[in-house]
């Protein structure tokens, strides 16, 4: 009982910090916490590949020269890597994205920001009126 | 052999218990504290769970590089977060319910350890094999990022040379936006 609950740990808690990424990203009105919460769901999906290739028992995939060696499984390693740094250039684009959203609105909350967008859109709506009731008259 | 895995259930507990400091925490130093304090953990796991290389990389990147981007936007951005006027049941409910079915799904997943799971029946066996005997570098993971898959490291790097881009441009537009913007008002000063 208590080895197939360890068994299966890693996967319950790497669920939960996925939820908690989740929930960080469509819950959370901050831009900033926004990028933490991608982090926080990237990392743990990486979690949940390495988990699958572990062996028990096993080394590290470098090659030695002990016959009976069990490699734990290199291919998610590999694609882990890729998705690391994949994952920061995906980071830096999201920084420089709410760096910028920043300096046009002096504000990195989702709802301030719509409220000034609603604000400017009603001014747009009501310049075109004048303009109709100027070519009317 | 088993304790291997305690130590791994109690390093993602600690990383359980660093998520939920985050979703705590309004102040936005903290929250890029706290984050490179999970990648840190994360790269602790990536050790008991055998993958060294991604070990290094995440303590490098995920803990070094990425908290330095977040301090360096910390500079320009406010440093607090506003308190939510919206209710969050919505998103708490809908992550509750995903969290809830990935959970019920986690019961028909292989036990993690076993040589018998899927993941290592198919083309795992060839790559250790020629990674020995074809290319002839002893750390599997590079032979297979290199040559197996170096396509694959080669997109890597044209998306990475691609945000690099972008980012350049959104910054630097940036700055000229600030500088019209400033022209505008001193005009409309004078």
């Amino acid at each position: 009982m208590i080895s197939s609950t360890i068994g299966i740990w890693n996967y319950w808690i790497v669920f939960l910090l996925m939820m908690i990424g989740l929930f960080l990203v469509i819950g959370r009105k901050n831009f900033l916490k926004k990028i933490v919460g991608l982090t926080i769901f990237q990392t743990s999906v990486f979690l949940l590949y390495i988990t699958f290739g572990k062996i028990k028992g096993g080394t590290p995939p470098i090659l030695n020269n002990a016959i009976d060696t069990v490699y734990s499984n290199p291919l998610p390693h590999v694609l882990i890597l890729t998705a690391i740094v994949v994952g920061v250039a995906t980071t830096a684009l999201g920084l420089s994205l709410v760096l910028r959203i920043n300096s046009e609105y002096g504000s990195i909350e989702e709802d301030e920001i719509s409220a000034q967008d609603l604000v400017d859109y009603h001014d747009q709506i009501e310049t075109s009126k004048k303009i109709d009731t100027k070519f009317i008259q | 052999m088993i304790s291997e895995l305690i130590i791994n259930a109690f390093l993602v507990t600690v990383m359980l218990a660093i998520g939920i400091a985050l979703l705590r925490t309004r102040t936005l130093i903290f929250t890029v504290v706290l984050t490179s304090a999970y990648s840190l953990v994360a790269a602790l796991m990536f050790i008991t769970l055998d993958a060294v290389d991604v070990a290094f990389t995440e303590a490098s990147v995920g803990a070094g590089i990425s908290t330095i981007l977040f301090l360096a936007a910390m500079a320009y951005l406010p440093k607090e977060e506003e308190e939510n006027i919206n209710s969050q049941i919505l998103p708490a409910l809908t992550c509750i319910l995903l969290g809830g079915i990935l959970i019920w799904c986690s019961y028909d997943l292989p036990e993690i350890g076993l040589l018998s799971s899927p993941v290592h029946q198919h083309i795992v066996p060839d790559y250790i094999l020629g990674s020995r005997d074809d290319i002839g570098i002893p750390n599997i993971v590079t032979s297979v990022l290199a040559s197996y898959r170096g396509y694959d490291t080669f997109g890597e790097t044209i998306v990475v040379f691609t945000a690099g881009v972008a980012v350049l441009v959104l910054l630097k537009n940036n700055t000229q936006t600030s500088k019209q913007k400033n022209k505008n008002s001193k005009r409309k000063v004078s």
